[in-house]
């Protein structure tokens, strides 16, 4: 589907950091947008058939962003993020920390420095995530369990839809 | 996991204890004298390592050596590529994202 777009996703163990980049057949501004507005935020940013609600979102230097996770059954997984550095177009920084449905963290988190930068029309995101442990990445992948099973499905679907279609 | 193995690793002695019986098991007395450490500082790493998984205990006549447990690891990469198979979903699901919003724009 995308096999063109670059994607490379590195975990250094030892340094607990998680090296992702990704490549987009957009211009940086919609990209930056995709990132940054909530509208736009909450149409990819959950792995379907979760579905991300963003409760509010101040893109600002200190300000945070507050949402939930939505399992099909309805159940919420709630996250704040706050943004600690923005450089507009270019870069953000956020600390990422689980949380309860009253915006009480669920310490540890871990500090997120997205780079974006744009070489004739595609679009380049890197991102990377310090201070990841072990517990986090166990708390969000038991949480998705169940939806990858349906993701697949869906993707199986849609390819299907898409080989019909040429 | 009560304990977790990205801290258990991120320490350059434990990391150098798994190195060194990942080779051959080792007993926590000829480690000391391999690092140049405490016998008491052996231990508390080898606790650490042992709550993860990571090593196992083997009792030997009044020794007790430690095997290095690499079926910890391959769990390890099996949970990250979880970790991506989640990025991957959600930068395509990006993708069709922004080009719908492209086809708005025309």
């Amino acid at each position: 589907m995308n096999n063109n777009l670059a994607f490379d996703f590195t975990v250094d163990k030892a340094a607990q950091t998680v090296l992702i980049n990704r490549e987009f057949a957009a211009e940086l501004s919609l990209v930056w947008d995709a990132f940054t507005k909530q509208e736009i935020l909450d149409q990819w940013w959950a792995p379907k058939p979760f579905i991300s609600k963003t409760k509010f979102m101040n893109f600002e230097v200190g300000g945070r962003r507050f949402y939930a996770m939505i399992s099909p059954e309805g159940q919420e997984r709630w996250s704040i993020q706050r943004y600690t550095s923005i450089s507009p177009k270019t870069n953000f920084k956020i600390y990422s920390v689980f949380a309860d449905q009253d915006e009480n963290p669920e310490l540890p988190g871990s500090d997120w420095d997205l780079n974006f930068s744009e070489h004739n029309g595609t679009t380049t995101v890197s991102i990377t995530i310090y201070n990841e442990s072990l517990e986090r990445l166990e708390m969000m992948i038991d949480g998705f369990r169940e939806g990858f099973t349906m993701t697949l499905n869906h993707l199986d679907m849609l390819l299907a839809t898409q080989s019909q279609e040429q | 996991m009560k304990q977790d193995i990205f801290q258990a690793i991120a320490d350059p002695t434990r990391r150098a204890i798994l190195a060194l019986i990942a080779v051959q098991a080792f007993t926590p007395n000829a480690m000391a004298e391999k690092f140049d450490m405490s016998r008491q500082a052996v231990s508390k790493h080898l606790k650490v390592l042992q709550a993860c998984e990571l090593i196992k205990p083997e009792q030997s006549g009044r020794e007790i050596y430690y095997h290095f447990n690499p079926k910890k690891m391959q769990e390890l990469d099996h949970w990250l590529a979880q970790f991506r198979k989640i990025w991957e979903t959600q930068f395509n699901q990006l993708d069709d994202v922004l080009s719908t919003i492209k086809k708005q724009k025309i």
